[in-house]
């Protein structure tokens, strides 16, 4: 996990694996407290969430992006800035549906899942589900509904991993006063 | 240059931070014959200057302490021994007196007051806008001070007040937003748009805020 952060020469970088254990050992932990992968895929979305909402204020103080008019334009931040930002990967953004409000990441390497193999009968299982609820989290603070979904897990036999963005829609009693 | 304070103001308008800095409430004490020379008037429970302007008293200043005791209201004193102040100064066997009057201070209340107010002005700033696409109110100035207002995508308001010439004021509120998704927001036990309560990101401020003054990039005299 690595950032740049926007003080100036100051960076502070954190190591990807130290990163990775601690998300694997937080899964791990979930599947032994609860029941049922859903349960589990449930809860990463909730703690994801939760991390959202803070992080997009780390995001938006620390890069110099403005407010985004169109989904096109959200795509290409979140891969190129914020994926970039705080897992320093860079997904690739594909499959627009027609009318312009779903796409796709397609994660080549994901590195959450670096040293995973997943084990038996864990098939429903999003082992990532903590960044659908973060993409989730962080653009509702900037009035965006979206729907988040695992298509494609290379956990899971597939050859990449595909997380899909459908927009839903603005929030715009949430929007601040001044912003269009 | 001087920074004379900072404000955080939710996206419901709220006010979850404030810090005063440096304060420009210049008090005076003076020893007083019978009798006073000043008309005093009791207003929202304090005592208010409002006739007789003299030797830097003036009009408006409240009365704050007497013979260097602090004064809470109308009362004077602790529990046990609480006087009417009113009673004390009409008594000719308690002077010469000492009294200490200054600018009242704003209560926590007032300062929350304050802040939704300028949520809704900041609001009607842009709605007034004569240009589409406004933003609200960024800076708003006058002869003494000058406040500088930043809303960020999320709509949480920074907002500083300094000395009119003190520059650089923009950069201050970038660093002021990182801080608080640094040390309020990545805080685990700080709660979302609730007041911020974390020495951390008191501390980093005042940092700021003491590095900006030292520095204080003059855009004028």
């Amino acid at each position: 996990m690595s950032r740049q952060t926007g003080r100036g020469t100051e960076t502070k970088k954190v190591s990807a694996e130290l990163f990775t254990l601690t998300y694997g050992a937080l899964v791990a932990q979930l599947i032994k407290d609860y029941e049922s992968d859903e349960e589990v895929n449930k809860q990463l979305d909730k703690m994801g969430y939760n991390i959202g909402v803070r992080l997009i204020e780390d995001f938006l103080a620390r890069s110099s992006v403005g407010r985004c008019h169109d989904f096109r334009e959200t795509a290409d931040v979140i891969a190129k800035v914020g994926f970039k930002m705080f897992l320093g990967i860079t997904p690739t953004v594909a499959n627009w549906s027609p009318a312009g409000d779903e796409f796709s990441l397609v994660l080549d390497n994901n590195p959450l899942t670096e040293f995973v193999e997943l084990p038996d009968g864990h098939q429903n299982l999003n082992y990532s589900n903590l960044l659908s609820g973060v993409l989730r989290g962080a653009l509702e603070m900037v009035q965006m509904e979206v729907d988040v979904t695992f298509l494609q897990d290379a956990l899971k036999g597939d050859n990449t991993t595909e997380i899909r963005l459908k927009f839903i829609r603005r929030l715009e009693d949430a929007l601040p006063a001044g912003e269009e | 240059m001087v920074i004379y304070s900072v404000f955080v103001v939710n996206k419901a308008g709220s006010l979850i931070y404030h810090n005063d800095h440096s304060s420009s409430r210049p008090e005076v004490e003076k020893t007083f014959g019978y009798p006073l020379e000043l008309t005093l008037k009791l207003q929202d429970e304090r005592l208010l200057v409002i006739f007789g302007q003299r030797d830097g008293i003036r009009v408006g200043h409240t009365l704050l302490a007497i013979n260097g005791e602090d004064v809470s209201g109308t009362k004077l004193g602790t529990d046990k021994n609480e006087r009417n102040v009113m009673d004390v100064l009409n008594d000719p066997s308690n002077y010469p007196i000492s009294i200490k009057f200054g600018r009242p201070k704003l209560s926590s209340n007032e300062r929350i007051m304050l802040a939704s107010m300028f949520h809704s002005l900041f609001a009607i700033g842009s709605q007034l806008s004569p240009e589409p696409h406004s933003s609200g109110i960024e800076v708003l100035e006058t002869d003494a001070f000058k406040l500088h207002c930043f809303q960020t995508q999320t709509g949480i308001k920074f907002i500083v007040l300094t000395d009119p010439r003190q520059g650089g004021v923009e950069a201050i509120l970038h660093r002021l937003h990182e801080l608080y998704a640094d040390y309020a927001l990545k805080n685990s036990f700080y709660a979302l748009d609730m007041p911020i309560r974390c020495e951390l990101f008191d501390t980093s401020l005042q940092a700021v805020l003491e590095q900006a003054e030292k520095s204080g990039v003059y855009s004028g005299v």
